[in-house]
Order: C-alpha cells, then structure tokens, then sequence
C-alpha cells in the first residue's frame, strides 16, 4: 500500500476564488492509500517546497498527488522537489485543478465537485504508480540547418565559432537568400551586398561548416539529439571540383530566355546559371527544363566551351546521409502571389512593380543595372505612386491576416533613394497606418517626409488604371481631409504581403514541427521560448516563424545558435522512462504495433520463455526505450493487451477513470 | 435603449456587417464611383454605425447617392463592406416609411421566372415585420 500526500494549492486567488480548497483537502484525505493532506497559498514557491519536502520525511510519504495548475506549468519543479527530498520523481501525480477547473468554471459547488473527483483521479493513478529511472541518449555533436539565408547563414556561423561542425542545406544553386536581392538596407543604408558578402564567404571558408546548394531535405527521423537526415543533392550537372567559375558557360550558352529568378523574372538568365555573380559557391547548374541539350540531346556548346571540363550531362541527383544532433529551420519569406489584386493592375501593367522588383531595378547587378526605369518603355519616370499593405492585414481569403512588418520601412527607404538620387521624381506613399516601431525606424520615416519631401497620403488606393498612353492613374481618397485623388503615375510599387516560404509545410511535416494557419512555425512557447519549436531539437530562425527585418532575423538567428549550442554542448540527455513495454507472456508476435509505431522504436526477437512451466521459443516485441517516445500507439493497438506504456499503464488508466466516474 | 442605439443594431443585423472589424483605410471611398457627390463617404459610413450616429447618417444625401455598384464590397480588405450598410440604412428608411411589408397576396403578382432565387430570400430577410 502506498502512503501518499495530498498537496492542494490556492495559487493566490487563481484556484482558491472558485474552488473550496480546504474541502478538497478534506475529501482527499478520505481516499485509500491518503495519509497525509493540506492546502497551501503558492505550492510552487519556496515555502510550498519545503512544506512537501517536510511531508514527505516525516510521514514517509511513498506518492504525492499536487492539486494545482497543469503539469505542462510545474510538473518538473514538483518531481524535482519530490527527488530532493528522496522520492522517485515518477511518484507524483499532478491534477490539474485550475486550467481544467477553476479557471473554466464559475460555480464554485460545481468547481469544487470537479476538483475533488480530478484530485481522486490523480490518488487513483499514484496507488498504482511505480518508481521510473530515466535512460540515457546519446547526441550527435553536429546542426543542420535548412536554409542559407541570412537566418540560417547567422545561425551555422554562430554554431560553428562555439566549436561544433554544421551542415547548411539550401534549396537554391547559391546560399544569400532574400537578403542578397535587396539593394540597400534600413535604417542605415548600406548596401546589402556589401554586409552580407562578407558573411556568406566566413561561411563557406569557415572550417565546421559544409554548405550543401542546389539541396533539399528529404527524410528526417529519429528524435533530440539523434536525428538522421537524408539530403537530396540535385544533379547540378557541373563538377564543383573542377569548375573554375570563369563563366564562358553562361556566356555562350545559347538557351537564354528562362526568366531569372533572382531578378523576379524582370529580364532572363541562360539555361546553365549562377543566380548572381557572387553566388557561393561560384558554380553554374544546369537548368534541365531549359537546357537545349537535355531537351533536344542536340547542343552541348557549354561542355565544348568550358576548359576545366566540368561539365557532366551524366550526373545523378545524390542522397546523403547525416546525423543531426540538432536543426534549424531557417526557411525564409516570398511575397504573395498577386493575381488575386487585379484593381492594382499588376498582371495588367509592366509598370505597376512589386517592392522586391524595385529593389532588383534599383541594384546596379540589376535588369536595368540600377537605372530607374519603367520596364515597358524604358522612359525615367517623373511620378511614382507606392501603396502600402497589399495583401497585409486582410480579413478577407485574398491576402493575409497579419501585419508583414518589414513594408513600412523598406518603402520609406525606396522613397528616400529615389529623391535623393533622381530629386525631380515625385514619390507619394498611400498608406493606411505607418508601422515604425524599432531603433532609428521613426526617425528614418520623418526622414523621408521631412527631408526628402516624400507625399504621404493616409488611404488606401482604390484601384489603379491603366492609361492608353501608358500612364496609371492611381484612384484614392485623401482620409484626413477627405479628398478624392486622381493621379496619374509612370511607376506604381506595390508593399506585397510577404509569406512563408511554401516548401515550410512539407518540411515542417518531416520534422513533426507544428505550423499556424499562415504556415509560420509554431514557437514553444510565444513569450518565453520563442527560438524553438515544440519538437524537442528543433529550432527557428528567421521569417519561417514570423514576419521580422534583417536587424531580428540576425538577433534570432543567434538565440536559436545558442539554442542549439545548449543541446550540442550535453554529453547525453535524459530520455523519457514513459516508454513501451512488452508483456513477453501475453504477446503473440503479431507485428500490429510495429506497423503502427512512428518512430520505428519496435522490433521483434525469437526467444525462450517460460510460461507457466512450459518453456517454448515464441516470436516477442521488443521496444528499443531510446527510439520510444511514450505515444501510446501500441498500446492501444496491441489485440492481446500485452503492451502497455510504463507510468500510464492500462490499470493506472482504468484506476482514473472508475475513480471519476465512482 | 435608445432609438438610434436600436436603429445601430438593426442596421448591422440587415447588413450582416460588423463594423469594429474596419481599419479606416479609405479604399472603400478610394473604389467609390459617388464619392465626391456623398456628403458623408463611404468610409464614414462604418463609424456612423460604430458610433450609433443613425439620425445623421439616413438624413444625408449619400444614402441615395450610393449606386450599389459593389466596389467597396468586392475590395474592402477587412470583410466590413460599406454598400452593405448603405443598403441597410436605405432600408430602415423604407420600413420606417411604412412600406418594409410585402402581404402575401401581393407576393405572386411580383415574381418573374427569371427572378434570381437570392433575390427571393433577400426580400424575405428585408420585408418583413
């Protein structure tokens, strides 16, 4: 018979204001098995500790059961202080009597009535609990990140300097992400180029990180500490050992009409490319769908012109095999597609442009090599229009339901360039609110209005007309003194909404890592945890979680370093003792839980028992406790009632639910 | 409760609208066709709602300036949609005018087949007692 002590907790008013806690005290002490029950304001705080500490020594108290918020909340400190006072951590039972109870109900009889049957629950399931060791598992002293953004780029060199090796898996033929597209940055404009070359060569020479281009993540399993990862390498169809980059490749190649995806389609690439003339690593792919040779089998101009004789129109797509201890996903933003904004004329006009289209114009590598120009007659324009959250803050299907953040300030600054360096051009901003929350970001707007004259319009544009003389005529109102305005622009940029990255879903599926209804990574916790993913050895970096300008995407990137860092830096982790078990005297062998376990943890043997007497070889399932995670699959699957999961085992389960319902 | 309270409610009951869920940013006024012959604009219709500020709002001349071409409720980002309320202002006008019920007998001597069937439920939301 155990000797268990009740510890019911007033958490100040939280509990205490709707749930009659000396009545819960008194109804538990009459519970079999209870030799010891009292309430206490804070449980959690030092003197609640003591108080159960002192219980446990002088009653020698063999299970505790603590009424008080949910175990996500103090379960560890409660099995800590249990530990300290010499009980086995898995002796104590938590029953959630303020999220599930007090803070649900109004009524304090009924509350009380419920807390008192999930309290006899909870003394129901400890009778039968019994004493847990925690195993052991191994971590493998290695990051991956996904991505080679400036996230994910911040991350590996964070993770690499602390003394641990790093793998980058990018998805594109080069690593730089969205940030190597951007001409200058906010709210100090320097160009982009300029801060983020630097860094994506430290990473690339840097001596603990392997950088995998032209990659993406295919399988992941295992768990913290131990994941095992395939990486599909895409068949690049150049050798990266033999290429010099002189680029003669791109030069002669005669298939050039693939729209470029670095300058978002506004001029065109050849077949065989590097994104951009810094790319790293500095070696062309080959884009099949494009290439002339692999349409036709006629052309292979590119392997005759190259003199290294890097060019292998034989290569296969490759799988490689890593073990992570940890991973980050650093996968990045797109804007939205915009077919769904037809009043803004955007399929209509070549010269109503998003804002990342206007960044490529305005970059000197860019299609127009840095000239502001309308892309339909090549004109300099004399009127630019700019209208604010397209696709943001939208309550309707069309565009999305949050703020993007970061288009309040990059417009400021697209303003500001284009009256600083062509000061006969007009610029007017429609806007419905202006966001400038963060260092030097308000300054940086007044800027804009103030020294640079830029026009803002609080309003958003109503539509935008395309003129037969290849003018847009921007339809608004002005709201502050209620005023219609007709105005005829040449260019017409567009703040669009920017979104996860749409590979995230299927990546975040691999990972088992939960994902919000906008397809940003879920944090563990909003507040107080926000680098990682629920997943245990997942971490976040960057816009996958949620809108943020280069300033906090690199200030993450480092918590989710450190993050990672922590967990690379542990010799072993204390793995779960919640897992599977196999009664060898009820099983059958018949693979129904192997087949339903998703972490492959369950395997079977041929081995001797003795049942009864009579000894005979049988098939039996075996559970490996470092794969198990304690799902409970098995359990429940198992025809024969032989598996059962340790600490919530079959009769512990059943014990609850008849204390409920008696 | 006051009449321009009950009125608020009423109009926002007929328009299925809410009007807290507006951001003020004008592009109902921006897309609007009648904005410069309105008095109070489209965008200000929401707030007149919002602000129980009925009497003004069926007195002005917006309300039957409005040609219920739909732009605001194709465009409106926050799913607020002022040609709603404009309708449904119109309408708390007819019925106070007396003229917001249909007898049944009427009702056959109305219809058309060509009549769309929305229409029909529209009228039934509208006409009633």
């Amino acid at each position: 018979m155990q000797r268990i002590g009740v510890f019911v907790c007033h958490c100040g008013s939280n509990i205490a204001a709707t749930v009659d806690v000396k009545k819960v005290v008194e109804m538990a002490a009459l519970e079999p098995g209870v030799v010891h029950a009292e309430d206490y304001q804070y449980m959690c705080s030092e003197a609640g500790q003591s108080l159960i500490a002192k219980a446990i020594q002088e009653k020698q108290l063999t299970g505790l059961v603590v009424c008080s918020c949910s175990p996500r909340m103090h379960e560890t400190t409660f099995r800590k202080a249990a530990e300290r006072a010499g009980l086995n951590p898995y002796m104590v039972e938590i029953a959630n009597i303020r999220e599930h109870c007090s803070w649900i109900h109004k009524d304090m009889e009924e509350a009380t009535r419920k807390a008192v049957i999930l309290a006899r629950a909870a003394i129901a399931k400890v009778n039968l609990n019994t004493p847990l060791q925690p195993g052991e598992s191994r971590v493998t002293k290695r990051a991956l990140v996904i991505g080679g953004g400036i996230a994910g780029i911040q991350t590996a060199l964070d993770i690499a300097d602390a003394g641990y090796e790093v793998d980058i898996v990018e998805k594109t033929p080069s690593i730089g992400g969205r940030m190597s597209q951007l001409d200058k940055t906010f709210p100090t404009l320097d160009c982009s180029a300029c801060i983020l070359t630097p860094k994506m060569v430290e990473a690339a020479a840097h001596e603990r990180i392997r950088i995998y281009t032209y990659s993406e993540v295919e399988k992941v399993s295992g768990f913290v500490g131990d994941f095992t990862v395939d990486i599909r390498k895409k068949a690049r169809s150049v050798d990266m050992d033999k290429c010099t980059g002189c680029g003669v490749c791109q030069e002669k190649c005669p298939s050039k009409k693939t729209p470029s995806e670095f300058n978002r389609g506004l001029n065109n690439r050849s077949a065989i490319y590097t994104p951009f003339a810094q790319a790293i690593p500095n070696v062309p792919v080959i884009d099949r769908e494009h290439c002339i040779k692999f349409q036709t089998g006629k052309c292979g101009v590119c392997a005759k012109v190259c003199q290294a004789g890097a060019i292998d129109y034989e290569q296969k797509d490759e799988i490689v095999t890593e073990k992570y201890g940890a991973i980050v996903v650093a996968t990045g933003f797109d804007t939205i597609k915009l077919d769904q904004y037809d009043e803004y004329a955007y399929s209509q006009s070549k010269d109503v442009i998003t804002s990342l289209e206007l960044e490529r114009i305005m970059n000197a590598a860019g299609p127009t090599k840095g000239h502001l120009e309308r892309l339909s007659d090549g004109k300099p324009p004399k009127e630019m229009v700019f209208i604010q959250c397209v696709g943001s803050r939208c309550a309707d299907e069309r565009g999305k339901s949050y703020c993007s953040k970061i288009c309040c300030m990059y417009t400021a600054k697209h303003a500001m360039l284009i009256r600083d360096k062509y000061p006969d051009v007009n610029v007017t901003v429609f806007y419905i609110d202006v966001r400038t929350p963060g260092k030097n970001f308000d300054e940086f707007y007044r800027r804009a209005v103030e020294q640079y004259g830029v026009n803002y319009i609080k309003g958003q544009v109503g539509k935008v007309i395309p003129q037969p003389d290849g003018k847009l005529l921007v339809q608004g109102v002005d709201l502050l003194d209620n005023r219609r305005i007709m105005k005829e622009a040449d260019m017409v940029v567009l703040a669009t909404a920017i979104e996860p990255n749409p590979d995230v879903r299927k990546i975040a599926t691999m990972l088992t890592a939960s994902i919000d209804t906008n397809n940003f990574l879920t944090e563990a916790h909003a507040k107080l945890r926000p680098v990682e993913s629920p997943t245990a050895g997942i971490f976040l970096s960057g816009v996958c979680q949620g809108p943020k300008d280069i300033p906090e995407t690199v200030a993450q990137a480092g918590a989710a370093a450190v993050k990672a860092i922590g967990l690379l830096a542990k010799e072993k982790l204390t793995t779960n003792p919640c897992t599977a078990k196999s009664d060898e005297l009820l099983c059958n062998g018949c693979s129904v839980c192997a087949n339903v376990c998703p972490y492959g943890a369950i395997t079977y043997e041929e081995r001797q028992v003795n049942d009864h007497g009579i000894r005979e070889v049988r098939r039996l399932a075996v559970v490996n406790s470092a794969l198990c995670q304690g799902c409970g699959a098995c359990t429940v699957a198992c025809p024969s009632g032989a598996m059962d999961l340790q600490g919530f085992s079959n009769r512990q389960i059943i014990a609850e639910v008849d204390a409920i319902c008696r | 409760m006051n009449r321009e309270k009950k009125q608020a409610e009423l109009i926002t009951e007929i328009s299925g609208v809410n009007p807290l869920k507006c951001m003020k940013c004008g592009k109902c006024s921006a897309s609007c066709p009648s904005f410069e012959e309105m008095d109070i604009k489209p965008h200000q219709f929401v707030s007149y709602v919002a602000n129980e500020n009925i009497e003004a709002l069926v007195n002005s001349k917006s309300l039957w300036k409005c040609l219920s071409c739909f732009a605001c409720v194709e465009r409106c980002p926050r799913d607020v949609k002022p040609g709603k309320l404009i309708d449904a202002a119109r309408q708390l006008v007819i019925r106070q005018r007396g003229q917001e019920y249909l007898s049944p007998d009427e009702i056959p001597a109305l219809l058309d087949p060509e009549l769309p069937q929305q229409l029909l439920v529209s009228a039934f939301r509208r006409y009633r007692r």
